[in-house]
């Protein structure tokens, strides 16, 4: 579907949340899902950033670092994809106060779920720059560049382009990883919910909200990559498609 | 005997696993000689060129620019292995010009030409785009200096190519199969390109092609590799009307008849 087509939906999805938090069954619901919905977006824009961070450096590491950094990088790929996200949580938030290291619920959330999507993330970014021909690596080292050089200004650059489609894929994976954060007693989107069904058996209208609230959400992001692809393809798949 | 070599390999070998690609390799180029290199594929000419331009590491012997040990540092002495300092100051007297272009696809025309000057030599942005657009210029580019690769055609590519190689101000430049990847009617465009740059300026080229006939009429020297070694080398003329060794005269017998 064109961006146009999902903007489309986005926007009837909006609008259908909009109608149904005017109706007397769901309007009780809104301001609590609300402030839900704020905490899960906070969580994931604060995730997502870790995550692309952790991603890269995780994927350098692995690529180019001496030996100590390459293994550490596949030791934290391997831990962080190989184990359940809830389990991590709980770990952060659980388990390492008995060793003395403490933080907030919200600190661990992001830490765990940016962790968590960052090494899944780490092997998007490795393939992504193996993919780049090897005859572009020939021609930095024919123009005399570093190695630095040529990967921040030649193969990062044409690696980007190539990561964000399934970038999208992690992002809205990381999304919905943030209804554990309920777990770590959060007051997220899918914490708020079961809480007010708790309280007045209301399933159907709370969680007909929440399913379009999320839906929403991961339409947005899959909005922004798709615009974020167009952009990043202008010179580069152009260019190979000519 | 050249007593002062350009560029000089001492019994090079290079192997992969169990195959020899080239053996014992011999071979001394002057300062400003024009070197044609032809053989059969497999018989490790490209190899030649990769192995100067540090691409390929190389299993044995030593191989020389302007006497400066390339792939090895003298220290007390002894050569060892060279480390990344040391390669990459002899490295920056050679250019290379690739059969696929590997131009920089998100980059333009001018900005491929600019982006080593600027980033490895240190040059301010108005004097690489000065040294480029001259370039450019040379290879008759320069009203497609915007241009995306994906905007140009196989051979203004390789022209643009060629350029970027210059900007470097190399004083060895290897052409390897650069109008292989070409259509027919673009191979002329290139090579008219690489007999300007021949003729005006004084640097050393080694070209591994096909062309047998622009091989003739262009290189001071034309060296027939087979199997790892060079089987017979000569001047052009001579090479090609009267070839002394069996294989070259098997070989130029099959070029010649495929037209």
């Amino acid at each position: 579907m064109g961006i146009r087509g999902l903007a489309g939906v986005l926007f009837l999805t909006v609008a259908v949340i909009w109608y149904l938090s005017g109706l007397e069954g769901y309007k009780i619901f809104v301001p609590g899902l609300a402030q839900g919905a704020a905490m899960t977006l906070q969580i994931t824009a604060a995730a997502a950033v870790l995550a692309v961070i952790a991603a890269i450096t995780a994927a350098l590491s692995k690529l180019y670092g001496p030996a100590p950094l390459r293994w550490l990088a596949i030791t934290y790929i391997e831990v962080f994809r190989g184990t359940s996200a809830l389990v991590q949580l709980f770990w952060l938030y659980f388990v390492l106060p008995v060793f003395g290291i403490t933080m907030e619920a919200y600190e661990a959330a992001v830490l765990g779920i940016g962790l968590n999507i960052g090494a899944y993330g780490a092997e998007v970014v490795r393939g992504a720059i193996i993919s780049v021909p090897r005859g572009q690596w020939e021609a930095t080292i024919a123009l005399n560049m570093t190695r630095a050089q040529a990967l921040r200004r030649i193969i990062l650059p044409q690696a980007f382009a190539a990561m964000i489609p399934p970038w999208g894929n992690l992002f809205i994976e990381l999304l919905k990883t943030t209804a554990l954060v309920s777990m770590i007693t959060l007051g997220d989107l899918a914490f708020r919910a079961q809480q007010m069904n708790q309280t007045t058996m209301k399933t159907v209208q709370i969680f007909t909200l929440v399913l379009l609230i999320y839906l929403a959400m991961s339409l947005a992001i899959t909005i922004g990559m798709r615009v974020l692809e167009h952009r990043a393809a202008r010179g580069i798949l152009r260019a190979r498609a000519a | 005997m050249i007593e002062f070599p350009m560029v000089s390999f001492e019994n090079v070998t290079k192997r992969y696993g169990a195959l020899t690609v080239l053996d014992n390799l011999n071979l001394t180029i002057a300062r400003g000689e024009k070197v044609a290199i032809i053989g059969p594929s497999g018989s490790g000419k490209t190899t030649v060129l990769r192995m100067l331009m540090t691409l390929e590491t190389i299993d044995g012997g030593v191989i020389r620019v302007e006497g400066e040990p390339l792939t090895h540092m003298e220290r007390n002495g002894q050569l060892v292995p060279a480390d990344q300092a040391h390669t990459r100051k002899v490295r920056a007297k050679i250019g290379m010009v690739f059969q696929s272009f590997n131009l920089f696809p998100h980059m333009t025309a001018l900005q491929n030409c600019m982006e080593a000057p600027v980033k490895v030599l240190g040059l301010s942005r108005d004097e690489a785009e000065a040294r480029s657009t001259e370039l450019l210029e040379m290879v008759g580019m320069s009203n497609r200096r915007d241009y995306y690769p994906s905007q140009l055609s196989g051979g203004q590519q390789q022209r643009v190519a060629i350029a970027r190689a210059l900007a470097m101000r190399p004083k060895v430049m290897l052409f390897d199969e650069v109008t292989s990847a070409l259509d027919p009617e673009l191979v002329g465009e290139v090579l008219q390109v690489i007999r300007k740059l021949g003729a005006e300026h004084d640097l050393t080229m080694l070209m591994v092609t096909h062309q047998m006939g622009f091989a003739k009429e262009f290189a001071d020297r034309v060296c027939f590799f087979h199997s790892g070694q060079i089987c017979e080398e000569g001047e052009p003329t001579a090479f090609f009307q009267n070839p002394q060794n069996e294989r070259s005269r098997q070989f130029l017998r099959a070029v010649l008849e495929a037209g």
